[in-house]
């Protein structure tokens, strides 16, 4: 089964990357707030109960990132 | 002649860039700010290396969405003289001035190494100060350097003489070997149909003095100037 | 309720300063200020016995970095800072910031930052977890705001377990009698500017100062850097002191707006009245405490006057910072936080930082014990292979061609050689010119101040300033970075006091003096029963200046030339605290050698001499792995080979892999030799002829006529090229 990993970073985190998005897109007339970058990690897997497992001990770092299963 | 650097925040090869065109080469040159970009005075605009907007997302795209970056984009379309430098390579390709883009490195890292470019086209306005096939060296430092374009487009600059500069060994010989980000054709510095815009990877502001150990870049700087 | 971080009889001396209970914003701002990090509780007394003035000397410790005159134009700033903890708990973000954070010392002083230097200290066996994210994380900040990585070292060994060192050495250059100091006079604005302030890295300056449990999974908000932030702030603060628009600057560190606004009042013989509500923030909600101890990164405060603080303020805001009037100077020598229209804290700066409390620790030396006898002879083919391939010797090439030291087209010598050769301009400014050449080496080697902390430090001093002469560079100034294990055991706080009048002893010797530096304790873990401080590790950064670049570096470069050994090279070799002893017999074992520090300076004026005379074709010292592999070092990267002749009656394998102090290889052409050799002699020391150059790779090596060691070079430089390969 395909299963999609979404990395985040941790919430309160500065992110730089986002901050400089929402610059470039005020800058460009948008109107943004709360802007986020992350990652995403597609991958086939005979048991999609283990893509938890997985994102836990290979994909992310607790210190700095969150992550969701899709 | 008269060269604007464009000195976008983050861009941090742009003092290197003056002091090779004013303090080496008696230029006349200067800095083209973000927030006040007038371009027409100048005869070559030059985009020099660095970070723009910490290169966050995409090196070069946030760049290239600016006002500054619409300009560039006016001036180059006026068949007035463009060079992007590293970043600024990556800028041009994020504004469509030149075709393919500039992927993160294979392997993945950051390299800053020196290495042996081959001349590939001596007849631009980039290059002409060089020998057809002429060998240089010069230094690299960037962690988004991997040309990539399709097949088609690569065809095109192929069969137009586009590409002026590709990576190579001592002797010009163009392998894997002498590939330092898996570029595709070791395409190292390309300019675009009309002959007027020109990225290239490598730093030829960091190669015009003995001092440094490198001086290959100078007749770069030599050909737009003549 | 908490006593960040304060021990009983602290919290009680605060209370009797105080006349009262502290509230808890009170606390946990004397917590964090009287942390041994900020307080330098445990070292502060013991620091005092560095030299500090020489007639060069602007700027001694005590500010935001030292300050030296390179000549009638130019002056130079620089320090050495760590970030140790932070890089051990989030490797990446950790290294990051620490570049981001000793840049912005540099640019406190008024400095323009052009080169940094790395110290690193990794474990064995290998933790790529730490080595790969202290690399990408001083590659991606340092690369990104455009300062060279003009060198460094790095050393392996298995003390760093869960305990790696990130010493960032940053220089910065000014124009003559235009530095800034964190000082303001009464009535002034104070301007806090560059990044909006979050939740990032709450007590840091109280986990700095503890040990780390490997098992607490740390999840505190840990701060994050943005090096294109820092680039913006390195041109804004630049800008407004140019403009004359400032009157002082201090960054954002440890203890963040209250430490450095206490810091600024202290020294500007003020207080301080701070509005928390004025402080940009990044996230929404935010308490008093949190903003005012909160350690985001790419902050600075500013004094500015009244009439100037708006366009202080344009010229910010033009460079995409934040920036706002967050308090000001106040006649009552007491910082002040309002919040909410509440006052929340009042405390007397003397009590934040004069009077911030010292330890007077306990201490004892102790010593490990000697090596009883010599271990049996070894082959030195051999042997040589497994030092060349060894992580201490093996080429660092994979962690430099990470780091940009080519921008600002200043590096003559980067990475590599036995100092950083850099040249001074800044096109912007052309004040900023000087035809003297600023040499950078930094040293460290914790194994001989394990062995002995008082010699092995004047050692590491010796052998920095001896790398200056390798270059030809005589010294300015020092700046060190002492990191060392838990001072409140005994044994630890020894290693420091031995430590630190070891290197005074040197510096004194030389009369270098020390102009700033940074302390970094706790460098302990303890898991179990188990108990691991790490060695003593000072690490010293020399800067010197030469006239003019040198007609030689560390490699040889023409077929034929002549190898000489010079220096001190009469006493018994000693393989005591040797990559050799440790690499090929596994021990870390003293005694030291022994080091002659008259000879040794009779050694830096015989190199600044034969520099000068262009007498010399190379020049290399003999360090780690000793005299066989630093020759080597000399012929890798080159197309030469070397033949190699040597009359040792007693142990050759001792006296090729002994690090003895005190000598230099040098290569000279033959029609130069008799030269060379009266030179030496009449300086009083001693010189051997060793050996050619060849021009065909391969290494040759007789002993009284002898054939020993017949190798291919390129087989050796294999090894030695990919000892470390995989690990960054």
């Amino acid at each position: 089964m395909r299963v999609r990993i979404v990395i985040m970073p941790r919430e309160g985190l500065l992110d730089p990357e986002a901050r400089a998005i929402e610059e470039m897109l005020r800058q460009n007339g948008v109107e943004v707030d709360n802007l986020k970058v992350g990652k995403i990690v597609e991958l086939e897997l005979k048991n999609p109960d283990e893509a938890k497992l997985i994102a836990e001990r290979f994909l992310i770092n607790p210190v700095i990132e969150e992550f969701s299963i899709e | 002649m008269k060269f604007g650097i464009c000195s976008f925040p983050g861009s941090n090869c742009d003092y290197d860039t003056l002091y090779v065109l004013k303090d080496l080469l008696g230029q006349d040159a200067k800095f083209i700010d973000v927030k006040n970009p007038q371009l027409l005075d100048f005869d070559c605009i030059i985009i020099p290396g660095g970070f723009s907007f910490g290169d966050y997302l995409r090196a070069g795209l946030i760049a290239a969405k600016t006002a500054l970056g619409q300009e560039i984009y006016n001036f180059a379309q006026r068949g007035k003289l463009v060079v992007g430098i590293c970043n600024g390579f990556q800028i041009l390709t994020e504004l469509k001035l030149l075709p393919g883009a500039l992927l993160k490195n294979d392997p993945p890292k950051f390299i800053c190494d020196a290495v042996y470019l081959r001349v590939e086209n001596n007849s631009s306005s980039f290059t002409k100060r060089y020998s057809q096939k002429e060998v240089i060296k010069m230094p690299i430092a960037h962690s988004q350097g991997r040309y990539f374009a399709t097949q088609e487009t690569l065809k095109e600059i192929e069969d137009n003489s586009l590409v002026l500069l590709r990576y190579c060994g001592p002797e010009g010989e163009i392998s894997k070997e002498f590939n330092p980000n898996g570029s595709l054709g070791n395409i190292a510095g390309i300019m675009n149909k009309e002959g007027n815009v020109f990225g290239l990877m490598p730093h030829p502001e960091r190669a015009c003095e003995d001092i440094l150990s490198f001086r290959d870049g100078l007749m770069i700087w030599h050909s737009i100037i003549s | 309720m908490s006593s960040f971080g304060l021990n009983e009889e602290e919290l009680e001396a605060l209370i009797k300063k105080l006349g009262r209970e502290p509230n808890t914003l009170e606390l946990a701002i004397v917590g964090a200020l009287w942390s041994e990090h900020c307080s330098y509780k445990s070292s502060r007394m013991y620091l005092k016995k560095l030299p500090t003035k020489s007639p060069a000397v602007v700027q001694g410790p005590g500010e935001n970095a030292g300050v030296v005159k390179l000549d009638d134009d130019v002056w130079l700033a620089f320090k050495i800072e760590s970030h140790n903890h932070p890089s051990f708990i989030e490797p990446f973000n950790g290294s990051a910031t620490g570049v981001g954070g000793i840049i912005r010392d540099i640019l406190s002083m008024g400095a323009r930052p052009i080169a940094i230097l790395n110290s690193l200290r990794f474990p064995l066996p290998f933790d790529k977890r730490i080595t790969k994210g202290v690399i990408k994380g001083i590659s991606h900040y340092g690369n990104c705001i455009g300062v060279a990585n003009a060198g460094g070292e790095t050393f392996f060994e298995s003390c760093y377990l869960t305990n790696p060192l990130v010493n960032v050495f940053c220089l910065g250059i000014l124009p003559a009698n235009r530095m800034i100091t964190a000082r303001g006079e009464r009535g002034d604005l104070i301007i806090l500017f560059g990044s909006a302030t979050g939740k990032d890295g709450l007590h840091g300056a109280v986990m700095a100062s503890g040990e780390i449990d490997p098992s607490e999974k740390n999840l505190k908000t840990i701060q994050v850097g943005d090096p294109y932030f820092g680039r913006k702030l390195i041109e804004a603060s630049l800008e407004l002191i140019e403009l004359g628009l400032i009157k002082g600057l201090q960054d954002l560190g440890a203890a963040g707006l209250v430490g450095a606004c206490s810091e600024l009042a202290s020294k500007s013989q003020c207080g301080v009245r701070i509005e928390l509500d004025s402080v940009p923030l990044r996230e929404k909600e935010m308490n008093e405490l949190e903003i005012a101890l909160s350690e985001s990164q790419e902050r600075m405060i500013a004094t500015v006057s009244k009439e100037n603080s708006d366009k202080a303020l344009e010229v910010i805001k033009s460079h995409l910072l934040e920036g706002a009037v967050i308090g000001q100077l106040t006649e009552s020598e007491e910082l002040e936080l309002y919040f909410k229209g509440q006052k929340v804290a009042n405390l007397p700066i003397k009590i934040l930082t004069k009077e911030a409390p010292i330890c007077e620790r306990p201490f004892i030396f102790q010593k490990p014990p000697s090596i009883q006898e010599n271990p049996p002879p070894v082959d030195i083919l051999d042997s040589l292979k497994k030092l060349l391939s060894s992580p201490n010797v093996a080429n660092k090439r994979g962690i430099y061609t990470q780091f940009d030291y080519h921008i600002g087209t200043n590096t003559i010598f980067g990475p590599g050689a036995d100092s950083a050769l850099l040249r001074i301009k800044w096109p912007k400014n052309p004040r900023l010119k000087s035809s003297k050449l600023v040499a950078i080496s930094s040293e460290g080697n914790s194994r001989l101040v394990y062995i002995d902390p008082f010699w092995g430090s004047v050692l590491v001093v010796s052998e920095a300033l001896r790398n200056l002469a390798c270059v030809g560079a005589k010294p300015l100034a020092i700046t060190d970075c002492l990191n060392f294990g838990n001072p409140e055991r005994p044994e630890i706080m020894g290693q420091l006091v031995n430590s630190i009048d070891g290197i005074a002893h040197a510096c004194e010797f030389f009369s270098v003096p020390v102009v700033s530096g940074n302390v970094s304790l706790y460098n302990e873990t303890i898991e179990g029963n188990l108990l691991r401080n790490i060695y003593p590790t000072p690490i010293v950064v020399a800067v010197g200046w030469r006239e003019g670049v040198p007609s030689h570096d560390h490699r040889f470069k023409e077929p034929s030339d002549l190898i000489y050994l010079i220096g001190d090279i009469r006493k018994r070799h000693c393989i005591g605290g040797s990559e050799f002893l440790s690499s090929i017999h596994g021990k870390v074992l003293g005694p030291l050698p022994e080091i002659d520090l008259n000879k040794e300076k009779t050694l830096h004026e015989l190199l600044l001499e034969l520099s000068k005379r262009e007498l010399i074709n190379s020049c290399h010292d003999v360090s780690v792995g000793g005299l066989l592999v630093s020759i080597l070092e000399s012929v890798f990267n080159t197309s030469l080979g070397l033949e190699l002749e040597f009359y040792i009656e007693d142990r050759l394998d001792l006296f090729l892999f002994s690090e003895c102090p005190t000598m230099v290889i040098v290569s000279v052409s033959p029609s130069k030799s008799l030269e060379l050799q009266n030179i030496v002699e009449s300086s009083g020391l001693d010189w051997m002829l060793i050996g050619r150059v060849s021009d065909h790779r391969a290494l040759e090596i007789n002993n009284n006529c002898e054939k020993i060691v017949s190798c291919d070079i390129e087989e050796l430089e294999k090894l030695w090229e990919e000892g470390l390969l995989g690990i960054f």
